[in-house]
């Protein structure tokens, strides 16, 4: 393994190769700061290029860079101004824009790409160590582990049921799971609730209705509700240094989600969408109790938690891609085109028919977090200054990028009439207090629960693969601890304060 | 905004290089000075690179002078059919891609429209079917796992990339028919996409995986799938050890086409123009360049020939969905 390492050193260090990782994190980060185009979109975009180039590792390279780049850049429009381009960074918004919103848009900012930069470097030492041998765990999930994952996923909305806020809290869940069947399903091959509408054939975008659900709703509620924003910091920039008994704080939550992430993205069937969200559940429901109702409201933990998942996850979605030759996500699967466009075979023969590429493709990986990580943290206080711009300016410039992000990926402009309405609907939802995060999470995480739950019970025959499949059964068991746990301290914490003694 | 600027400007720079690289290199005859390609589905898709794969072999080989492309998505590729057709007029140098989706989909009368509402310039490449099953499998035949079913139908599952009713099902249903057992008992289970499909043929999910030949090619090389069928006449030169399911007696063949259409009422001389200038790129190096690194097969069905193709893939497939009741 040392001289696979050495290998691929000597590769990724030449000069030529570093100008690739730095101008491929830089056209990364700036691109995937515009909502709309995700890593995937911009890998497709820069794939001629790179085949153009000829080495494959100096392609890789060079596509490693924007892979991590794209990743780091859709936090930032997530963080900056509620625009998540992509589901894996939906997470990221929930505490990064409150925190940016705080004025601490640079400390947020910093702590993303730190949480980020670890995610990824974790993630790559255990590429390294572990590949081969995760073949056996990316195969480890059937149809009804995955549902059972999803449902753990869905424990993440108990952050935004606050008190009182339960019952509203999943009314907008179940809503985003509705929502989530409109179309055609994987496994229905009718068109279900499309009105006969051609567009809704292949269901709701996922832009459109992050856009809809959070650029949109919170640009118009700062226009129509002026007096909010002026009690607010809003365009000051203050906090850039993360403090240390915060670093204190994420340094755990940082370690347990890059490890939690990484396995995660591991399943082909999973990916860094589901680890953010996960990684989000389970740092809250395992929160102490002051530092959980955080959760929602500008957690530092609550950014670090999905930040460090998600890249993890992404690094580890490279597993069943290298060693198998299966794409785990969307962007492994265009990486796996590009890698087949450049004479690259992956799959179990690579590590031993091409050793220097196997190695390139993990050295570039680390080096592309680590070059992102230099190259952005003094580039923070100016991306954050963004903010700063008079809102007359800066709103009709967040209007303009939700837009455009609409209809960019899919280049139909129903998508723009869908964006409006639903962004009208989201914005009295807003007004009446209903927590939007939910509707998203229940709209992302629904088709894989349902597809995955069908699947199953097509499988089995009925339900009993509950408690046929001994993994379901206990994935099912933590989803029901992380859902009964905070309430269960409560009453706890109730219970001692009255001055009665614990019950166990 | 200084930053957008740069990256703006870094975009176009290697824009320009990748158009340098490519200046044509004026061996063929040039049949059009330009030519646009409509893609019904999104960016990075099998359409999209079909369409770009074949306008970068005509342009660099000096066919076309250049190409230009539009991706149409909505409606599972249904809204850029309607697009040729209500807009056929202004669309006459447009050519769009499809593949056999656009046969099933207007046969399940998903789509309005029908293949024939369209003009039929050609069959371009295309793809035979396969059954794999994992390494690990004791079926090592089409006859081990028809044997496998008739012991055990309900445990027999055929999993596949498509919804029920879908390419992936429908080879199944041909096959298992072909061979004699009731096509609707067949056990299916739909997956997202190929790549899930695999992955849970090989954790054992499933018993077998009816799929693209081409996608089951490399894992079949690297010993971790057996391609225990496929749908070609003969067996194909890529993966020479899998035997055809005719040579097993099951008298099954289909062929995943992709192709292109030009809009209605195109006059028959820019329809020669089209159908001649595709036929010109399969000679060139650039064309063979382009098909080797996406591992297409030349399967190149022009004029009447894609019309009468058509037809045929029409009724097998109208009839084998009206048996499985999707129609």
């Amino acid at each position: 393994m040392l001289e696979g390492i050495m290998i691929g050193l000597s590769t990724a260090f030449t000069l030529t190769n570093l100008m690739m990782v730095i101008g491929g994190c830089l056209i990364g980060t700036f691109i995937g700061m515009l909502p709309g185009l995700g890593p995937m979109s911009i890998i497709s975009i820069m794939i001629p290029v790179a085949i153009t180039i000829g080495d494959p590792s100096a392609a890789l390279i060079l596509l490693a860079g924007v892979y991590y780049g794209a990743i780091f850049g859709g936090s930032t429009s997530s963080i900056l101004i509620n625009a998540p381009g992509v589901a894996s960074t939906v997470a990221t918004s929930f505490d990064g824009y409150p925190l940016a919103r705080a004025g601490k848009a640079g400390k947020a900012l910093t702590v993303a790409a730190i949480s980020s930069f670890c995610g990824g470097s974790i993630g790559a030492i255990l590429l390294m160590i572990f590949a081969p041998a995760l073949a056996t765990v990316a195969l480890l999930f059937h149809s009804s582990e995955y549902f059972a994952l999803m449902v753990v996923g869905l424990s993440a909305i108990a952050a935004f049921a606050g008190s009182g806020q339960v019952a509203k809290a999943m009314l907008m869940t179940v809503l985003g799971l509705i929502m989530a069947t409109v179309g055609e399903g994987a496994l229905f091959n009718l068109p279900r609730f499309t009105m006969g509408i051609m567009d809704l054939q292949s269901g709701f975008g996922f832009i459109t209705l992050a856009m809809a659900m959070f650029a949109l709703p919170e640009a118009l509620y700062l226009v129509l509700d002026p007096s909010r924003s002026n009690n607010e910091t809003g365009g000051e920039i203050k906090d850039l240094r993360i403090t240390k008994a915060e670093a204190k704080s994420i340094a755990p939550v940082i370690g347990r989600q890059s490890i939690q992430g990484f396995l995660i993205g591991v399943l082909p069937g999973a990916g860094a969408t589901i680890a953010s969200f996960l990684g989000y559940a389970v740092e809250r429901n395992i929160a102490p109790k002051e530092e959980q109702d955080q959760f929602g409201k500008g957690s530092v933990k609550g950014l670090a938690a999905p930040e460090a998942a998600n890249n993890a996850a992404c690094t580890g979605s490279f597993v069943p891609l290298l060693t198998l030759g299966i794409p785990g996500s969307g962007t492994t699967a265009i990486l796996l085109g590009a890698l087949i466009a450049l004479n690259v075979n992956p799959g179990p023969r690579l590590m031993v028919d091409q050793p220097e590429i196997f190695w390139a493709v993990i050295i570039s990986m680390y080096i592309g977090n680590l070059v992102l990580l230099v190259l952005n943290l003094p580039l923070i206080p100016y991306i954050a200054k963004v903010l700063a711009v008079p809102r007359n300016y800066l709103i009709p410039f967040i209007l303009f990028f939700t837009m455009m992000g609409a209809y960019i990926g899919q280049n139909n402009a129903t998508e723009l009439l869908l964006l409006v309405g639903l962004g009208i609907c989201a914005t009295v939802l807003r007004f009446a207090d209903y927590p939007l995060a939910p509707l998203l999470i229940g709209f992302i995480l629904g088709s894989m629960l349902e597809d995955n739950f069908a699947r199953s019970m097509q499988i089995y025959d009925g339900i009993q693969f509950i408690v046929e499949r001994p993994m379901t059964l206990g994935l099912l068991g933590i989803a029901a601890i992380l859902i009964v746990l905070p309430s269960y301290r409560a009453r706890r914490a109730r219970n001692r304060a009255k001055g009665i003694a614990d019950g166990d | 905004m200084i930053n957008l600027k740069l990256t703006r400007r870094a975009m176009m720079a290697a824009a320009a290089a990748v158009v340098a690289l490519g200046a044509p290199a004026v061996a063929e005859e040039k049949t059009l000075d330009s030519l646009h390609f409509l893609i019904p589905g999104g960016a990075g898709g099998g359409w999209d690179g079909t369409a770009r794969g074949t306008g970068e072999a005509l342009t660099k080989a000096g066919i076309v002078g250049t190409a230009s492309y539009e991706n149409m998505s909505g409606g599972g590729g249904g809204k850029a059919i309607g697009f040729m057709i209500e807009n056929a007029e202004s669309q006459h140098g447009t050519l769009m891609v499809n593949s056999t989706p656009i046969v099933i989909r207007s046969l399940t009368g998903v789509f309005p429209y029908n293949f024939r509402d369209l003009t039929m310039v050609a069959g371009t490449i295309g793809d035979y079917a396969a059954f794999v099953v994992g390494k690990d499998s004791p079926i090592n035949s089409m006859g081990d796992l028809i044997a496998a079913y008739k012991a055990n139908p309900r445990k027999t599952a055929i999993g596949g990339g498509s919804v029920p009713g879908g390419m992936d099902h429908l080879v199944a249903a041909m096959v298992m028919k072909a061979a004699g057992e009731d096509p609707t008992a067949v056990k299916y289970i739909p997956y997202d996409a190929g790549g899930m499909a695999m992955a849970a043929l090989l954790s054992g999910e499933i018993a077998a995986l009816s799929t693209g030949f081409s996608e089951a090619v490399d894992l079949a090389n690297a010993g971790e799938v057996k391609i225990i069928g496929v749908t070609s006449g003969d067996r194909v030169s890529a993966y020479a050890d899998a035997p055809t399911m005719t040579e097993q007696g099951i008298e099954a063949e289909f062929v995943n086409w992709r192709g292109f259409f030009a809009a209605p009422g195109l006059s028959d001389e820019r329809l020669a123009v089209y159908q001649n200038t595709l036929s010109k790129m399969y000679d060139t190096p650039e064309w063979e360049a382009v098909r080797e690194r996406n591992g297409w097969v030349n399967i190149h069905n022009s004029g009447p020939d894609f019309v009468s193709f058509l037809e045929e893939q029409e009724k097998v497939i109208g009839d084998l969905m009206s048996e499985l009741g999707f129609r």
